[in-house]
């Protein structure tokens, strides 16, 4: 579904990417772990074209998506659950939700969408008309991930979707993310909580100063001894 | 001072208020979606009183006519303005765009000057807006009360747009978080022009509104308004559209007020508004109705 080849990419001075290769394969779940400023933020960055990358190609649908603006990839079916949220604070969830929809025209097809959103996440029916930025951190985040599914996309990418959530908050985030790849949506993961994300993986990829160091089906990479004890703590 | 001089002194305020809350739209929007104060916003509402004279005097188009046209105009100046002066600056460091900003406004002034020349005009008034409306003895000027209502018409018009659609949705996300905006397949390149495009259109609306009720134009006219309404976004919170409507009202109704109660003073009536904008700044820079959100994290 996803394919990258021997990209290279240079953010602010640094050669952050330095010709990585990588593939998502369809109704998966893939994960890129790593220590902070490995390049996995980059990664995602890129892919969604946020970030331009300065050498390689992506191949999205085996179609080239390298030269694509943003708007154009998110509409052909990717979409990003960004680092920290980011959910718009001062929109109401529901606006929030809509905005996840915005190149949507097929309102029948949007409102059903927003009740299976509604049962993955009750909580955020309760609090519709609420501005986004009352709710607690997991709510935000489960607001972040609706609206991103809210794009109907094929291939969600998450950055640290775990990142500053009480443990037993994690759990129930782990627990989503696998229902929706059930539910057949592709998932590309980037995790600080390597232990919870390499259990979860069907693949995944180790990224060490913008290398691929190492890959493998998660299970294997979780008994894996440099893995645990460089990623796991021993 | 009488009871309806008190009230004719009401219907003014109010009517200057709706003009300089039509003109600081255009800042607020601007600013919340480019974080750019568009120092060149006062002069495009001075081409919006010249497309409206030069459809009336050069092409004898029926007024109201011209008054859509220049409307339209104005609203393509300004999406151009943007699209030349600051698109291109839209990585560059914000001073950069100010810069471009003030030398965009210099410009649109000059030009002004040698095509339209120096000499003020005598704007085109249509006979009703010259009446006077005489209700229990207090005397008003049917072009104030023109002021009022079509402000408000335009104003109500700009809320439902931002509140209500899904433009109006982009720009809010927009202003809000740019990257994540485009995360969401938002245009935005094109939701700017249309914000540039509003902005300049209600520039407009101000413009010959003024006109209206102090019928003669130059080329530099937008000066002065541009700066007042630029002092009542602020008054209002920079980049919060009801607040720079409150802000424009506010700054209007006082000013003349001030004129009204104070006459000696009427001299400093600019000088008051720039102490305005002084003593917000120290006191309350994110103004009245500033940032309001709370943020969990």
């Amino acid at each position: 579904m996803l394919r990258i080849e021997n990209l290279h990419v240079y953010y602010g001075g640094i050669h952050a990417l330095k010709g990585i290769e990588l593939k998502v394969m369809e109704g998966k779940i893939i994960t890129l772990i790593g220590a902070n400023g490995a390049g996995k933020s980059t990664t995602l960055r890129t892919i969604c074209g946020l970030v331009k990358n300065q050498q390689g190609n992506i191949f999205f649908k085996d179609k080239d998506i390298t030269n694509l603006e943003t708007r154009e990839r998110i509409i052909r079916g990717l979409v990003m659950v960004p680092e920290g949220r980011r959910v718009f604070p001062n929109l109401t969830v529901y606006e929030n939700l809509q905005l996840g929809a915005f190149v949507r025209k097929n309102m029948p097809a949007i409102k059903s969408d927003l009740k299976w959103i509604y049962q993955l996440f009750p909580r955020l029916e309760e609090r519709l008309t609420q501005k986004a930025g009352t709710l607690s951190g997991g709510e935000q985040q489960m607001l972040a991930v609706g609206r991103a599914l809210m794009s109907r996309p094929s291939l969600m990418l998450m950055d640290e979707p775990s990142l500053g959530l009480a443990p037993l908050l994690v759990r129930e985030i782990f627990q989503i993310i696998a229902e929706i790849n059930n539910q057949g949506t592709t998932i590309l993961l980037i995790e600080q909580n390597a232990y919870a994300a390499l259990n979860i993986a069907d693949y995944a990829y180790v990224l060490e100063t913008g290398n691929i160091a190492m890959e493998g089906p998660g299970k294997d990479l979780l008994n894996n001894q440099e893995v645990k004890e460089i990623y796991l703590g021993g | 001072m009488s009871f309806n001089i008190f009230m004719q002194n009401v219907v003014n305020g109010l009517s200057l208020g709706g003009l300089y809350a039509l003109i600081a739209i255009g800042y607020t929007m601007v600013y919340g979606i480019l974080r750019l104060i568009n120092f060149a916003h006062g002069d495009i509402f001075m081409l919006g009183t010249y497309f409206l004279f030069y459809a009336v005097a050069i092409f004898h188009l029926p007024w109201w006519l011209s008054f859509i046209l220049a409307i339209i105009l104005t609203a393509l100046t300004g999406v151009l303005t943007e699209k030349i002066a600051y698109r291109p600056l839209r990585n560059s460091p914000r001073i950069s765009l100010l810069i471009s900003a003030i030398g965009v406004s210099f410009f649109l002034q000059n030009a002004g000057i040698v095509t339209f020349s120096g000499i003020p005009k005598a704007f085109p008034r249509p006979d009703i807006f010259k009446k006077i409306l005489i209700i229990a003895d207090i005397r008003i000027q049917i072009v104030n009360i023109n002021a009022i209502v079509i402000s408000l018409l335009f104003l109500m018009i700009l809320l439902y747009i931002v509140y209500n659609t899904k433009t109006g949705l982009a720009m809010r996300a927009i202003s809000t978080d740019t990257e994540t905006a485009r995360l969401m397949a938002i245009d935005v390149n094109r939701t700017i022009s249309i914000t540039f495009a509003i902005g300049s259109a209600l520039a407009a609306v101000g413009g010959i509104l003024w006109a209206l009720k102090y019928p003669q134009i130059n080329p530099l006219m937008g000066i002065i308004p541009g700066l007042k309404a630029f002092i009542a976004a602020v008054v209002g919170g920079i980049g919060n559209i009801p607040g720079a409507m409150v802000g424009g009202f506010l700054l209007g109704f006082t000013e003349i007020m001030l004129v009204a109660f104070l006459p000696r003073l009427s001299g400093y009536r600019d000088a008051f508004a720039f102490l305005i904008l002084i003593l917000i700044l120290l006191f309350k820079p994110d103004g009245l109705f500033g940032k309001n959100v709370q943020e969990k994290v």
